[in-house]
Parts: structure tokens; sequence; C-alpha cells
């Protein structure tokens, strides 16, 4: 069982894409729950524009997506400069572009999972609360936030899942830096183009597989957790 | 407390028009369904926002929307028990009722949590999920939310609609007791007149969109016009009565009322309980002179205070018993047989088991000290 034994090189692939998919599910969060809300609840000028724009990168090819990203974010893009000269954010060729990248291709599918479970929401529990002295703000905390819940569950995992497995926005933001911007799915790709990387391949194609099996293995654990708590079936 | 409404409001094709004001404790809006009501407290509660008009509770202002004021429903302070109790899935009862006396001031609260879950019987429930508990059950613990965030009015919209009988006899004994041992006046949504009768104080009788009568529960009752047409057999006269004493070997209660003696089924109250009844027009039967031999147990001597020839076969007789109105549907026929007319002396004879017991009230005292809640 020798060959299952990953390099530094390889453990450090696994490890970003860790780190990478993290950061990317959970600073994407907060803004997948705001407008998976306006979506759902709101009516606003140029909603479909937003719904349009969220879904993009789900339908464009993610070389576009990613080539999109180099040029607003990169160092002289019109963003990326931006970031860089005041708070010193640099994404262009950083293991944080690889997460932005991962977080742009993930976000359609958080904002879907999350914005289904708004709408399941029954709208007159919120009115009940109002009527009980409950600002908008509580509703939401209170009430909303509680009662999707299971969706806001599904959205990460979903997105965690995604941002694992993404390839070509990153490789075409970021590059395949190994240690810096190389994933897991980079370094499976590099195996590949190189002669005898076949086994290295299969390892870290296993470990893939070891990673998202037990992502959803733990979205089950805690959904199931969360439907006792709600106890919504009962 | 006074709430005084008035509202122009479209939807589709509908238009509610209606003005009402009452002081009550209890004010039923009563009408058929498509008549407005639940649009109207809907209104009051600061679910929907009217095209028009203006709503007043207590001397304050809630909408006016000629100066643009509307004051969103989380600061009203109104309560709302809606048909459907609308509990939040994902708190226990208790969290459930403590909810809305988060968000009222402190200086506010005076409702006491231990008293209402008391008053409403609702103690055993605390630790459990409403997904666990009984249409009945729920209806309660919607009802104790809806009291102990202190509001200054209580709405409630059908909330026994979607109950089967016994439920809403499980149910009506705490509105009473909310009625008579709070001092929150509570605005009532109903379509069935048996609950109006026993519940209501006042009453606000809707027809598509407009307000067709409204002032004192007996007086409006007693009115046969303004009732639906599919419920004019149930229509009545409400009766205030006060318990003498029991017939304990015939399982009867013997009462007093301005007009005379009487006996009904077993009413479970004391000597000098007030209690008030609703008495049904068909279940009234006249005779010229008092009769003998009968069986019936209560005969009342009474003047005749109007008769009107509403139906086909039917003519409602409207009858004073020295201060308690009655009423009597009899055949036009009888009428004429009789020679009944206006100002007439008759006899009134009350079948006791016939009463409508469901009709009768619990003792209706008077506003207590907030304490008792």
């Amino acid at each position: 069982m020798e060959w299952l034994h990953l390099s530094p090189d390889e453990w450090n692939a696994v490890r970003l894409s860790i780190k990478v998919s993290t950061w990317a599910t959970v600073v994407a969060l907060p803004f997948g729950i705001a407008i998976a809300y306006a979506l759902a609840r709101r009516e606003f000028w140029g909603k479909a524009l937003l719904n349009g724009i969220v879904h993009l990168p789900l339908i464009l090819p993610p070389v576009v997506t990613g080539y999109l990203l180099l040029i607003t974010f990169g160092r002289r893009g019109p963003v990326g400069s931006l970031l860089d000269q005041y708070f010193g954010i640099v994404f262009s060729f950083r293991w944080t572009g690889a997460a932005l990248a991962c977080g742009v291709m993930a976000f359609p599918l958080m904002v879907r999972a999350i914005r289904l479970s708004i709408e399941a929401v029954d709208k007159k529990l919120e009115a009940a609360a109002g009527t009980l002295g409950a600002n908008p703000l509580w509703v939401f905390a209170t009430i909303t936030l509680p009662l999707i819940l299971p969706g806001i569950i599904a959205g990460m995992i979903l997105s965690f899942a995604k941002a694992m497995g993404e390839f070509g926005a990153t490789i075409t933001f970021v590059s395949n830096i190994p240690g810096e911007t190389q994933t897991l799915p980079s370094a499976i790709y590099t195996f590949t183009q190189v002669p005898g990387g076949d086994l290295g391949a299969l390892r870290l194609t296993l470990v893939s597989i070891v990673i998202a099996m037990a992502a959803l293995v733990a979205s089950e654990v805690l959904a199931r957790r969360v439907s006792r708590r709600l106890d919504i079936e009962g | 407390m006074t709430l005084s409404v008035r509202i122009r409001h479209r939807q589709g094709d509908f238009l509610l028009d209606a003005a009402f004001e009452s002081a009550g404790r209890l004010t039923a809006l009563f009408g058929p369904s498509g008549s407005g009501k639940t649009s109207l407290i809907n209104m009051i509660g600061g679910l929907v926002r009217p095209g028009s008009g203006r709503i007043e509770a207590d001397g304050r202002l809630l909408v006016d929307t000629d100066a643009r004021i509307f004051v969103p429903k989380h600061r009203r302070r109104i309560g709302y028990v809606f048909q459907d109790a609308r509990l939040f899935p994902h708190m226990s009862v208790a969290q459930n009722l403590g909810y809305g006396r988060f968000f009222t001031p402190g200086a506010e609260r005076y409702a006491d949590f231990s008293g209402v879950v008391d008053l409403l019987g609702i103690g055993h429930l605390l630790t459990r999920k409403p997904a666990s508990l009984s249409g009945g059950e729920k209806q309660r613990v919607a009802i104790g939310r809806a009291l102990i965030a202190s509001p200054k009015l209580i709405l409630m919209d059908e909330p026994l609609a979607s109950l089967d009988e016994a439920r809403k006899a499980e149910i009506m004994p705490y509105i009473e007791r909310l009625r008579d041992e709070t001092k929150i006046p509570i605005v009532y949504v109903s379509h069935s007149v048996g609950e109006v009768a026993r519940l209501a104080t006042d009453v606000v009788v809707l027809s598509a969109g407009k307000v067709k009568a409204s002032g004192p529960a007996a007086d409006i009752l007693a009115r046969f016009d303004i009732l639906p047409e599919e419920q004019r057999s149930e229509a009545g006269a409400m009766v205030d009565l006060t318990v003498a004493g029991q017939e304990e070997g015939f399982g009867l209660t013997v009462l007093h009322s301005a007009g005379g003696e009487w006996r009904l089924p077993r009413i479970d109250a004391p000597a000098g309980a007030k209690i008030r009844a609703r008495v049904r027009a068909r279940d009234v039967m006249l005779s010229l002179e008092r009769p003998t031999g009968i069986s019936a147990l209560n005969v009342l001597p009474a003047t005749i205070a109007a008769i009107s020839m509403d139906g086909e076969p039917d003519a409602l007789v409207s009858l004073d018993c020295g201060g308690d109105r009655l009423a009597a549907r009899i055949t036009r026929r009888s009428v004429e047989m009789l020679g009944l007319a206006d100002g007439g002396e008759v006899f009134a004879v009350i079948k006791a088991v016939t009463f409508d017991r469901g009709s009768v009230g619990g003792p209706s005292r008077l506003a207590n000290d907030l304490s008792t809640l």
C-alpha cells in the first residue's frame, strides 16, 4: 500500500483545496443569504438582471468566468487595483484568487438552495411574529433564519463540493502554482500531463472521492439534526 | 377603549367601504365569508395597508392615509390570533408563549406568564413542540402567545372555524374568561350566530364590504333582517339571567330574568351568577292565555312589540317580556288565527329541553382588575 502515501506537494494540494473551498463557502454565505432573500421576497428594479448575473457562472464556460475575473480582479484590473491600493488585498496568482474563483463559480448553487428554502417559509408565520412586536430584522433572525437552516446547510455543502472541483476558472485566473494556487483538480491535471503521473493522479482522485463523501455524510448528519430540532414533520 | 375604523379599500372587484365605532369588550365582526371581515381586521392589525381611511384605537392613530400615517404592525401592540394558530414550528410552546414578551417595553408588560398559562390551562404543554399539539391546544397556545405580549387590543380571526364542535366547546370558555377577566378589548371575526351570540358584547354586521348594522349585541341579534339567510333558523334573542338555585332531583337550574322565572337544563354556576343565554326564535311558542297542563316549564307573560312577515310561511314576532327581549318564529297562519297584533298580550312558552345549551355563556362578570391576568 506504499503507493497510497501522499508526497508533501500532494498534501499541500489537498490542504489548499480544503482551505480555498472553506473560505469560498464561508465568505460567500452572507452574500448568498442576502441575495437569495432579495430574489425570493423583494420586488425591485433590475431583479431579473441580478438573477442573471448570479446565475451566469453556471452557464458560461468556466474559462470565460476565469478570464473575466482576471481582467477585473487582476492587479491591473479596475477592481483589483483598488483593492490592492486601499486594502492590500491581492487576488492574482494567490490562493485568495483561487478562493474568489471557486466562490464565484459555486455562488449560483448556494443562492438557488437558499432561495428555494426561503420560498418554502410560510410568510404567515413572519406576519404573526410581526404582530407580536418583532421588527423585520428580528423576524428574519428569529423566524426566517432558523426555518431556512436546512436550506443554508444544503447550499453550503453544494457550494463546498463545487469549489473542491472547480478547475477551469481557477487555473485561468490564478494559474497552477504548487503550494499557492495548485488545488486538487489542478494537481490531478498536472499529473496527467507528465509521463508516469498516473499513480499520483489516482491517489489524488481517491482523496477527492473521500472528501466528497465526507462532505455528503456531514451534510446528512447536520440536516437530520436540524430537522429533528425543527420537528416540523412530527 | 374605543376603536374607530373608517376604511375604503379596493381588492380587485371587491370594494370594502366600512366605518364603525365600538367601545365593547368583545366586538364581533359578523358576516358571511367574503363580506370583508378578515380584510378589515388585517387592516386594524397592520397586515394590510388600506387604500384610504383612518383607524384609531384607544386615542392612538394607527392609520390615516390623508396624513400619510401608517404604524407598522410590530409597533401597534395589537395581538392577533389567527384562524390557523400560526405557532412557530421550531420553538417549544414555552418559547412561542414568551416570544412577544421579549419585544414589549418593560414598563408596558402587564401580562403575567404563569397567570396566562393558568387562565388557558396550557401548563402541561410548555415543553412540547407545536407539531404535537391538537387543534384546540394550538389555538389556546396562540391565544396565550398574543396575551403574553401585553397587547392593547386583541384581534381574533375565526379562531374556532377550523375546529370541530368538541374543540370549539373546549375553547369558548377561555375566550369568555379572557373577555370577562381581563381589560383587553377583543375584536372577533366570525360567521357563526352561535359564537357571536355567546361571546359578543357588541356586533358589527358586514355584508358585501359594507357595514349593515352595528351596536350592542342584544340589540343587533334581536334583528332578524340582518342575519344571513342560511342562519335565520338560528336567530334568537339574548336574555340576561341570574341563577337562583339548582333543582337537584331534576337536573335543572332555576333562574330569574326581568320577565320571570326560568327552568333550564343544569348550568354549573353558583346562585347569584349572571348568565347570558340565547333563546332561539323557533323554540318559542305563543299562547293567548296562560297555558295549564302543559309540559313546557317556561311560561312568561309578554307584550308583542312587532310582527314581521319576512318568510313565506313564517312570521317573526318580537316580544317584550318585562324588559327582556324575546322573539318567536311562528307561522303566518297562527298570527292570523290568534289575531296577533302589535301591543297584544300573550304568553311565551319555551321548552327547557330544546334550549340551546351551547349558547349559554359563562358568568359575564364585569371586567376585573388586570391583576387577575
